[in-house]
């Protein structure tokens, strides 16, 4: 049970400027889960990107099963019995499941002819292994998002490794998925395999980890076994400071309604959706994927508009049909997937938070270039985004930062109603307790703020009010002092009260 | 967590100036490439610096400056325009025919013939446009297309022969000079501070770069992404008819088969220039360089009496070698 899979011994990684890793020491047992936690920029990234062979290390020992070995490719650190799961997904969309689990070692008669019969069979049974019941040869581009993930999963599995890397392995999937793939984990550890887990949510690394290794800054923390590290000490390890609370809360909500949507219907998606937001009140919005969730804001804010319904702001009938429009109501929208559709990854940071804001600033079809410039930078140094400077790149920035720059594209024609989709998810803890400061001053002052979030300790540390949405309808609305764990997923899951 | 801070600002910092280094490095990678080749011809053939060819070099590459110009606001929405080498053609003969007693519509005041020339390209344009903003047929075949129905109904309203006698006041256009200077190159010139104008300091022209950066996140933003798209194709036709009359004028012919193979020539100058062809990022000066590099290379070669089969090849060479610079770039 004890055999020392791999040790990582004194390993360092410059890069022009900064040391991205100092001096780290690491080591995964055989049969167990080692998750390893950090801010983002802490150096996790960075030591799992040496151990696939894609950086190459300054200094420091790597051994494995007590062998000393360096990695020049990837295809070295997978022969050597390295597998990883990461956390941007690269599917090849135009092949199937079966082609993209084998891409690269498919079985080939002569090297040359692929069999995709016998393909497909072994693709079969790779996906049961994570509880995927799909047709392999179905074609990547037609599956959702937390499918992809799986078969990402799958395929780390598939390669029959010893050791397995999980970065982030969560982040597109919904509970009933997690649960499949923590039983997987289970099987993994007793054929004796080794798991390095990364994830920024803290319920995942306290259900399924063995132990826990801390990395901040670049340098290594401390290990403990998971049982003996509480909650807040694991965080505090990892920002490097005592966290008070995890959740920051200090709106009240009023009586004065602020929005209020009357039987909103998308065909097919969801339908008569009927909820009411008040001043100073923010509205979480828990439902699984898929629920209809993100497509309801997408309809509220005009992306899609809804077939059916009416949305009253401030006591008067609106209609909105384009994002315009509901930006003219004092509407603004946070999207879910902030490289999709919230920010031009390839403009700089002025100019992805002016886009939405270019308007007023308009004088006989110029831009006012200064005024520009110093609206942008007060709302950038008002949220606290780093950056070096506002030509920089949103590429190039962080989750958090790039986060915090879509918050202020918004921020600037002061809205009066928030939708924000999930507002954290990627980023590291220290950012997502800036954004829900942000999201508890910005209700105190008689705003109105809607969240969705897959993380029912969020939205329950968060919300006033929590809406539950399942198959597209409301299946229930509950209070703050009413709020019950249990019950809310059984809800959002199936639609019942327990 | 200051000095954590710290470093990061630092880490960000030292990327941001490699960045921006690598950048200057490729932008200048072009002017470099461009003042290398003057350099050299003006060496070998000292009549290359002559104002006299400066001006000739200049005059050669407004029409295909045009064309890049429209191409590059095309480019940096993400799309393509095939058809602008047959717009030309179709603008160039449609004011001709109203420029000319040879087909019956009467000689018509330059403006006025120049003008239902441009119409004609916008209204092409804007075909294409409502094809690939409205009903999203892709921009490459929709175009495609357009190249050649744009050519066919040149053909078809010339009955495929040219249109002569052009009126000695159009011909301006073409052939005309203020101060000493051609006057395509003045339109060009023109084209080009507008152009710069429109793209860097008005909505529309940071709609354009947001829709070719990210169409959804611009659609969120509140911008009519539609009618972003469409209007650059209307530009395109526009400037394409604008090179056809100039063309019109110089050649004192509207010319049925003008313009063939231009498009190249208008494709080659935008991604030598730098501008990426999957939208979002590039600039105008990088274009009028590639249009530029273009002109003195085809010039500089006719002076050293190089073949024009060899010409081909070495064009060739340089628009690869531009976008290689450029993905060697990114890679960094």
């Amino acid at each position: 049970m004890n055999t020392e899979l791999l040790t990582i011994k004194g390993l360092s990684k410059s890069f022009p400027g900064v040391k991205a890793l100092d001096k780290v020491d690491f080591s995964l047992s055989a049969g167990s889960v080692h998750a390893v936690c950090g801010e983002n920029g802490a150096g996790k990234s960075t030591l799992m990107n040496i151990l696939m062979g894609i950086y190459q290390r300054d200094e420091g020992e790597i051994l494995l099963k007590g062998v000393p070995v360096s990695f020049p490719t990837p295809r070295h650190a997978l022969r050597a019995g390295i597998s990883i799961i990461e956390q941007e997904l690269n599917p090849v969309s135009e092949m199937t499941i079966a082609e993209n689990l084998f891409l690269g070692r498919e079985a080939a008669k002569g090297g040359i002819w692929v069999n995709h019969k016998a393909l497909e069979k072994r693709a079969d049974k790779v996906l049961q292994s994570v509880g995927l019941n799909l047709h392999t040869a179905t074609k990547m581009k037609r599956l959702s998002l937390a499918q992809i993930q799986l078969i990402e999963i799958a395929k780390a599995i598939s390669y029959n490794a010893d050791i397995i890397i999980m970065d982030e392995p969560t982040s597109a999937i919904g509970e009933k998925d997690v649960e499949t793939l923590f039983a997987t984990i289970k099987n993994l550890k007793e054929q004796g395999k080794g798991i390095i887990y990364i994830s920024h949510r803290m319920k995942e690394i306290y259900a399924i980890s063995d132990t826990i290794t801390i990395f901040r800054d670049g340098k290594y923390i401390a290990t403990r076994p998971t049982k003996e590290l509480p909650r807040h000490e694991l965080i505090s390890l990892m920002i490097g400071r005592k966290l008070e609370d995890e959740y920051v809360k200090q709106n009240e909500p009023t009586s004065e309604v602020a929005l209020e949507v009357r039987d909103f219907t998308k065909n097919g998606i969801f339908e008569n959706i009927t909820v009411k937001a008040h001043k100073g009140e923010i509205v979480g919005i828990f439902g699984l994927m898929g629920s209809g969730r993100s497509e309801f804001f997408n309809a509220l804010f005009g992306v899609d508009p809804a077939d059916k319904g009416t949305i009253v702001i401030d006591g008067s009938e609106v209609h909105i049909k384009q994002p315009a429009q509901a930006k003219a109501k004092g509407m603004a929208y946070v999207t879910e997937d902030r490289k999709i559709s919230g920010l031009v990854l390839s403009s700089s940071v002025q100019e992805n938070i002016a886009l939405p804001n270019l308007k007023p600033l308009t004088r006989f079809l110029l831009i006012n270039g200064k005024r520009e410039k110093t609206i942008v930078s007060e709302i950038v140094k008002y949220l606290g985004v780093r950056t070096p400077s506002l030509k920089q790149l949103v590429s190039r920035l962080s989750g958090g930062n790039q986060q915090k720059v879509v918050l202020c594209k918004w921020l600037i024609s002061d809205p009066q109603i928030l939708l924000l989709d999930e507002p954290t998810r990627g980023i590291d803890v220290g950012a997502k307790r800036e954004i829900y400061a942000f999201m508890s001053n910005f209700a105190a002052e008689g705003n109105t703020v809607l969240m969705i979030s897959s993380e029912l300790p969020e939205v329950m540390g968060m919300s006033d009010r929590i809406v539950v949405f399942k198959d597209g309808q409301v299946v229930a609305q509950r209070s703050r002092v009413d709020f019950d764990q249990e019950e809310l997923m059984s809800l959002a899951s199936m639609g019942i009260e327990e | 967590m200051i000095k954590s801070a710290k470093k990061k600002r630092k880490e960000v910092q030292s990327q941001n100036l490699s960045a921006s280094l690598m950048a200057k490095f490729s932008d200048y990678g072009i002017f470099i490439i461009f003042l290398l080749l003057v350099i050299i011809l003006s060496i070998a053939k000292p009549n290359f610096l002559r104002p006299q060819n400066i001006m000739n070099v200049l005059r050669q590459t407004s029409i295909n400056g045009l064309l890049s110009i429209g191409m590059t606001f095309v480019i940096l929405t993400g799309g393509i325009d095939l058809s602008v080498g047959s717009i030309l053609a179709f603008g160039g003969v449609v004011a001709a025919s109203f420029a000319s007693d040879a087909m019956g519509k009467g000689i018509h005041p330059p403006m006025v013939a120049a003008g239902i020339g441009l119409l004609a390209g916008i209204l092409l344009g804007a075909v294409s446009g409502v094809l690939i903003a409205k009903w999203k047929v892709p921009a490459f075949v929709v175009t495609l297309g357009m190249l050649s129905i744009a050519r066919g109904l040149t053909f078809i309203y010339t009955d495929g022969m040219p249109i002569p006698r052009i009126d000695k006041a159009f011909l301006f256009f073409g052939q005309g000079e203020v101060l000493g200077i051609p006057f395509p190159v003045i339109i060009f010139g023109v084209t080009y501070l507008l152009s710069w104008v429109v793209l860097y300091k008005t909505r529309y022209g940071r709609y354009i770069y947001a829709v070719g950066g990210n169409e959804k996140s611009a659609k969120v933003s509140g911008v009519n992404t539609r009618l972003i798209i469409f209007t650059v194709y209307v530009i395109s036709g526009l400037l394409s008819a604008l090179g056809g009359i100039i063309l019109t004028a110089r050649t004192t012919a509207g010319l049925p088969q003008a313009g063939q193979a231009y498009e190249l020539d208008a494709i080659a100058a935008v991604v030598i220039g730098g501008t990426s062809l999957s939208g979002g990022q590039g600039a105008l000066s990088g274009t009028i360089i590639g249009a530029l590099l273009i002109g003195v290379i085809n010039n500089g070669l006719d002076l050293l009496s190089v073949s024009s089969y060899f010409q081909q090849v070495i064009k060739g060479a340089i628009i690869i070698g531009a976008v290689l610079l450029d993905s060697l770039r990114k890679k960094e």
